[in-house]
């Protein structure tokens, strides 16, 4: 509509800007907001259709930007108290690649600080809430991408994606996340929480707009060694309202204990809904699975020990004052600015890579990982896709589970082996429990987007979870 | 008295002479305004990741190769973790059990020093203490290439280990001279592009068992590390026969005073931490790689000296004299290889070349003589066209302005007599005019013969051919 000139960028902008600005105080999804940037952004996309330029779908479209993804000169704080005032002097490869496609950026959302949680109320600065229900939350790490695109407060959003944090939030907010394959989009510029997990992803309000999203950022990137080589198609022509055939995998082991019965049932219906499209479903069974958590949680926090120790006071963000000698200051600044979660697992991980217990957890970790990512192959030789929740839960009260951080981090039981493997995995609305969303996930080859954005867009046609709002 | 021989291991950096960083693309020179070769990779800034200079990883390789290391197959970064102000992510990312290279030597003189590994890393920044308790941090070497060489002790059969001061420094000479014959570093220890940290024990003379070893650092030249290891060899035998004991810990070289101090103890070994680097792939060196590299491989210090020696047969000092510098080896085979007598080329270039490269402050390469230009000298002096004396001066005047020999000689007018009718007029004058050198001479007096032969020579401006002017004078003298 945009490019057609029916409607101005800087209308659809201020629409966007307008609606942060009624229900933002009720959600709390952005710590930073960029209004004054996003208009001067859709300016420059009006000139350009003006000038007959050629645009792409993107251009125009007001997106929000986790807050650990550097832009430059605009805060990126991880939410974090020790990054409260650090302002990058370069751009994440994402925002390079949504910029040339001249996106609108309307702020940037909340996180559990570094990306550690699945319901940011780690975030130093303030919680945000589920527009479905103001008193519960909206899933993390990525809850503020999630309740920004749940609530209106943008068109699409960005989340990165460690052990679900793109996914659960999506699920829990009744939006659709992808969590692209490792290695398929750049993490230049993505502040590390576990490097070899994170992964970048769209949070979007359908199917085909997370294709145009994944269109414009994934791509090798000469400045991730990681990032993988291979071409990147055109994503939309996967939008495909066909799953005849498709082969679809159940594994038991992603309906286990603690999996609320209302949510195992939505996941199931979906289920029955793709068969009755003409899809084939089996029940399977991947032993592994049950090491996903307890593994995730040796590599994850082993990686993180040392990405985040370059937060010292020396160069940026916080330093603590008062401190006589260098490693005072190391300690001050640590001890104040980082919050009681990233703490623990920096413990948990310097522990782990400690001489002595190295072998005994991060090699042993890494092994399981090998048969986590075996029992995938094995069952992608017989399936297309595996469906599971996306959480075994719905959205949970603020505060709640706060007394109770393994409950928070059994939430993440189904989407921690799809980082674990590098697997593809898409996150559908498929039912409601109330008023609350529930969450489909999709998990495909590696490489596979495509099935992934087939059956999704499928589903999503063909049932009639996706086009509901929450009230606010 | 118990008789003590050391055991010296060696850990020794070199920064790689490359253009751009290690993980980055940021410039590698020495010096330079604080803060302004650095970038948001190399200064470890929030989301930025590392990306292999692979001209880096092939001179590495390279060097392994040169040093005569396994190299292998597939090998990995880590990351060392640990806090200083100069470690921009407080980790580095080096090598550890999955090293570039390993279990090679470098010879030096009758030994072949056994070498464990050659690892890739990064260099860290600088610390600059300022007045009033307060550090500033530079930069601009944090990210640059970094290749780090280990000795093996004990050594595996069939070679060796350094035992002396000597062998020390002969050892890091032999080293940088290879790195520089590759253009991997210039291997300045001066500008810290060569750094060493030699660790030292002593045992009682033919024990198997290693004494407790100290570690010596700043040593800031070839000949800092002779003292250092030197004085640290004599300090532990003196606290021995004293009956102490020797500390394990790390002592500083005091070049002012002569003696090495104790910096800090090392009875809690550093934890590191090292976990694979996740940032970056394994890289792989398969045959191919590998081959190609070693083709490339140029001719080492080593060969060169064995290949003078042998098809040149010049004695083994001028040998090592000539292959010093590449540029001078080449030099030298460039003339040799046409040369009648490779010898006399070797002493031209060993003396006259030499002295002239040093009074100048020139560069061998930068020399204006050409290896054709002196070939083209000793053939006149080969013909009897000018003597030695005046070669000299002909090629002094060849180092300073570029002409040839040729141009010279004839512009000047130099060409050597040896018509022996015009010596020997001159050799009559010469007589005539100094009849009581001549009975002096008669009486015995021997050694007065080169008085009349500078005479002679004085008289033909230098150009007379002084065989003849010799045996003429002989003949007129009698002797």
């Amino acid at each position: 509509m945009i490019r057609a000139g029916k409607v101005s960028a800087r209308e659809v902008t201020q629409c966007f800007i307008d609606r942060m600005e009624a229900v933002e105080e009720k959600v709390k999804a952005y710590l930073t907001v960029t209004p004054e940037i996003a208009l001067a952004q859709a300016d420059a996309v009006d000139a350009a259709i003006a000038a007959g330029e050629e645009l792409g779908p993107l251009a125009g479209v007001p997106g929000a930007i986790k807050d650990n993804m550097c832009t430059r000169g605009v805060l990126t704080t991880c939410a974090s108290k020790i990054l409260y005032n650090y302002k990058p002097i370069y751009d994440a490869t994402v925002i390079e690649r949504l910029n040339s496609e001249r996106f609108v950026m309307i702020g940037k959302t909340n996180l559990d600080e570094f990306a550690m949680g699945g319901s940011t109320e780690n975030s130093a600065f303030f919680v945000t809430h589920n527009p479905w229900d103001l008193n519960r939350v909206p899933g993390g790490s990525s809850g503020g991408s999630a309740a920004a695109v749940a609530a209106d407060e943008c068109a699409f959003a960005l989340g990165s994606d460690t052990g679900g944090s793109i996914r659960q939030p999506a699920s829990f907010c009744g939006v659709v996340g992808l969590k692209p394959t490792y290695g398929r989009v750049s993490r230049y510029g993505l502040v590390a929480f576990a490097s070899s997990l994170d992964q970048i992803g769209p949070i979007t309000k359908d199917v085909t707009d997370c294709a145009l999203v994944l269109n414009a950022i994934a791509g090798k990137d000469a400045c991730d060694s990681t990032s993988l080589d291979v071409p990147t198609p055109d994503f939309t022509r996967a939008l495909v309202d066909d799953v005849k055939g498709l082969r679809i995998g159940v594994p038991k082991e992603f309906f286990g204990k603690g999996t609320d019965p209302d949510v195992a049932k939505a996941v199931m219906d979906g289920v029955e809904t793709l068969a009755g499209l003409g899809a084939e479903y089996k029940e399977t069974s991947m032993p592994s699975v049950e090491y996903g958590v307890p593994t995730y949680y040796i590599i994850a926090p082993a990686e993180a020990s040392s990405n985040l120790a370059r937060y010292d006071g020396v160069r940026y963000g916080l330093r603590a004052a008062n401190s006589p000698d260098v490693i005072s200051m190391f300690e001050n600044t640590r001890e104040e600015g980082f919050g009681a979660e990233v703490k623990q697992r920096i413990l948990i991980g310097t522990y782990a890579l400690s001489a002595g217990y190295y072998d005994a957890y991060y090699l042993k970790a890494q092994k399981v990982r090998t048969l986590l990512r075996r029992d995938f192959e094995k069952a992608f030789e017989e399936f297309d896709v595996i469906v599971t929740p996306t959480a075994p839960i719905v959205a949970w009260t603020i505060g709640e589970l706060m007394d109770d951080p393994f409950a928070i981090k059994l939430a993440d039981i189904c989407t921690i082996p799809v980082n674990m493997a590098g697997l593809p995995g898409i996150s559908i609305p498929c039912g409601f429990k109330g008023n609350l969303p529930i969450g489909m996930q999709l998990i495909g080859k590696a490489l596979d987007e495509e099935t992934l954005l087939r059956v999704a867009y499928t589903f999503e046609r063909n049932s009639e979870f996706g086009g509901r709002k929450p009230v606010l | 008295m118990i008789e003590y021989e050391p055991v010296i291991g060696m850990e020794v950096h070199v920064e790689l002479q490359t253009r751009s960083k290690m993980f980055c693309g940021c410039e590698v020179a020495f010096g330079g305004e604080p803060n302004t070769r650095c970038c948001p990779v190399c200064l470890g800034l929030p989301g930025s990741l590392p990306v292999v200079n692979e001209r880096a990883v092939e001179l590495m390789t390279k060097a392994a190769l040169a040093l005569n290391c396994t190299i292998a197959p597939q090998c990995i970064f880590h990351r060392k973790n640990y806090y200083y102000p100069d470690l921009p992510k407080n980790y580095q990312i080096s090598q550890y059990d999955n090293p570039l290279g390993v279990n090679g030597y470098v010879e030096i003189t009758g030994k072949k020093i056994a070498i464990r590994r050659v690892h890739m890393e990064e260099d860290t920044g600088k610390l600059l203490h300022v007045e009033g308790n307060r550090s500033l941090v530079d930069y601009n070497r944090s990210g640059v290439p970094l290749m780090e060489i280990v000795t093996m002790n004990p050594p595996p059969p069939g070679l060796d280990q350094i035992e002396s001061a000597d062998e020390a420094r002969e050892y890091l000479q032999r080293l940088r001279q290879i790195l520089v014959y590759l253009g991997v570093s210039d291997c300045k220890m001066e500008e810290g592009s060569m750094r060493c940290e030699p660790n030292i024990s002593i045992k009682p003379k033919g024990q198997v068992e290693f004494g407790v070893k100290t570690e010596i650092k700043n040593l800031n030249s070839f000949r800092a590390v002779y003292l250092g290891v030197d004085y640290e060899i004599k300090r532990q035998q003196r606290v021995l026969r004293e009956g102490g004991e020797v500390v394990q810990e790390t002592r500083r070289w005091d070049d002012a005073r002569g003696v090495t101090a104790s910096m800090r103890s090392k009875e809690f070994e550093q934890e590191y931490r090292y976990f694979p680097e996740p940032d970056l792939v394994p890289m792989v060196f398969d045959d191919a790689y590998v081959g190609k590299l070693r083709a490339e491989l140029p001719e080492l210090p080593m060969a060169k000296i064995r290949r003078f020696t042998t098809d040149y047969g010049i004695p083994r000092a001028d040998a090592e004299v000539l292959t010093d510098s590449v540029e001078l080896a080449d030099f030298y085979d460039a003339c040799a290889r046409v040369s009648k007598d490779p010898k006399a080329v070797a002493n031209w270039l060993t003396g006259e070349f030499l002295r002239l490269v040093n009074a100048t402050g020139t560069a061998v390469a930068d020399a204006k003589t050409t290896p054709a230009g002196l070939c083209e000298l000793l053939e006149l002096i080969d013909k009897g066209t000018i003597n030695r004396n005046t070669a000299k001066s002909v090629f002094e005047e060849m180092f300073n302005t570029g002409r040839s020999a040729g141009e010279i000689v004839k512009a000047k007018g130099l060409e050597q007599v040896s018509d022996t009718d015009a010596i020997e007029a001159a050799v009559d004058r010469i007589i005539a005019a100094n009849p009581k050198e001549v009975d002096r001479f008669k009486a015995g007096e021997q050694k007065l013969i080169g008085f009349f032969v500078g005479q002679v020579m004085r008289e033909m401006k230098g150009k007379a051919n002084p065989a003849v002017v010799n045996e003429l004078l002989k003949g007129k003298l009698g002797s």
